[in-house]
């Protein structure tokens, strides 16, 4: 059965597509399919043609002549925008990081203690001839140059920090951040020499304590012109705490 | 045998003799391409059907893509060219799909 409806379709294939029918159905039949072959392999040479843009109608054109300007533009504007960038970060890098890092770290070190410094502000000398004056004294008068805003300070050739520790020494004297010194102390202290001088001054404060603290002790303050802080503070080595760059921000 | 015939004759010449449609022209092959294939589907049902007529066949083919590439012309110069030529190609290819459906149901009784 497959064998005789393969057959009949073969045969009816060739009767009723393929055979001839005399020329008058023939001919026009012919040149029609000859001229679609021929549209055909026309439409198939424009599209390889100048990527279809010859074959295009006006309004495609027009659409894709839009596509074109508005891709333009956005790219335009990419230009810009990383030109911006670049020109931003080969200013940032070598120059101005440069100069910000270093006066940051010389602001550092002065507050750390690691450099020697000098400028005006006021030196202050304690005389206690009777060992009256307390270590409390003393660090009150610290803290009091600390509020009046003293850049950096020096008891009697020690630098002084925000680490440092004034404690009475058995036997007499102050040790200073583990140094033994005697008096008369001599507080130098960097900073403005007027705002100073009254923060030592101002009444039941430093002088007032040191005066009333008996034995005649007195406080001698005197403003410099240029007062030399040479001594350095030693930075204790770090055991346990890591910069951690990545959460660093830029402070004010 | 003869259509077959003549699509190959005319895509050789059109190979061969590397002609190319005039500018004006060039927009509206292929929608008189989708046109005449509709047409000569509608033809070669129309044989299996034992119904075709060459003159039938003759004026299907014509008037097809006349009209189709008319219409697009039209729509070109109201500017919906674009809109109007996706019209015709999808009328034409229903038209096309449902022919090779009844030649197939011809052919295979399937």
């Amino acid at each position: 059965m497959p064998e005789t409806e393969r057959a009949s379709i073969l045969s009816r294939v060739w009767t009723d597509l393929l055979a001839p029918r005399g020329w008058r159905v023939d001919v026009p039949v012919f040149v029609l399919t000859l001229a679609l072959g021929l549209g055909v392999a026309l439409s198939v040479r424009s599209d390889q043609g100048v990527s279809g843009l010859a074959a295009a109608r006006q309004d495609d054109l027009v659409s894709i002549l839009a596509d074109l300007d508005a891709r333009n533009a956005s790219l335009r504007q990419g230009i810009a925008s990383l030109q911006a960038e670049e020109r931003q970060l080969s200013a940032g890098t070598s120059a101005d990081a440069l100069t910000a890092a270093e006066q940051r770290a010389t602001e550092l070190a002065v507050l750390a203690g690691t450099v020697a410094v000098h400028g005006p502000g006021i030196v202050a000398t304690f005389a206690d001839p009777q060992g009256t004056v307390t270590a409390d004294i003393l660090v009150d008068a610290l803290e009091e140059l600390r509020d009046a805003g003293v850049e950096a300070m020096d008891f009697s050739g020690v630098r002084v920090v925000a680490s440092t520790a004034i404690v009475a020494a058995p036997g007499g004297g102050m040790l200073v951040d583990g140094t033994r010194v005697q008096q008369p102390y001599r507080l130098s202290a960097i900073g403005d020499p007027q705002t100073l001088q009254s923060a030592l001054a101002i009444p039941g404060g430093v002088d007032d304590a040191v005066t009333t603290s008996g034995g005649g002790a007195r406080v001698a303050v005197l403003r410099v012109a240029d007062v030399q802080i040479t001594s350095l503070a030693t930075l204790p080595d770090r055991r346990y705490a890591r910069p951690d760059p990545s959460a660093t921000k830029d402070g004010p | 045998m003869i259509p077959l015939l003549g699509l190959v004759a005319g895509i050789i010449v059109g190979r061969v003799f590397g002609v190319s449609a005039p500018e004006w022209l060039a927009p509206y092959v292929p929608i008189a391409v989708v046109a005449a294939l509709d047409a000569v589907f509608g033809g070669l049902r129309a044989r299996l059907d034992h119904v075709f007529d060459d003159r039938v066949f003759v004026v299907s083919f014509v008037g097809n893509v006349v009209i189709a590439v008319l219409l697009v012309f039209i729509g070109d110069r109201l500017g919906v060219g674009s809109q109007l030529s996706t019209a015709v190609v999808v009328v034409l290819g229903i038209r096309i799909f449902s022919n090779t459906a009844a030649i197939r149901r011809h052919l295979f009784r399937a």
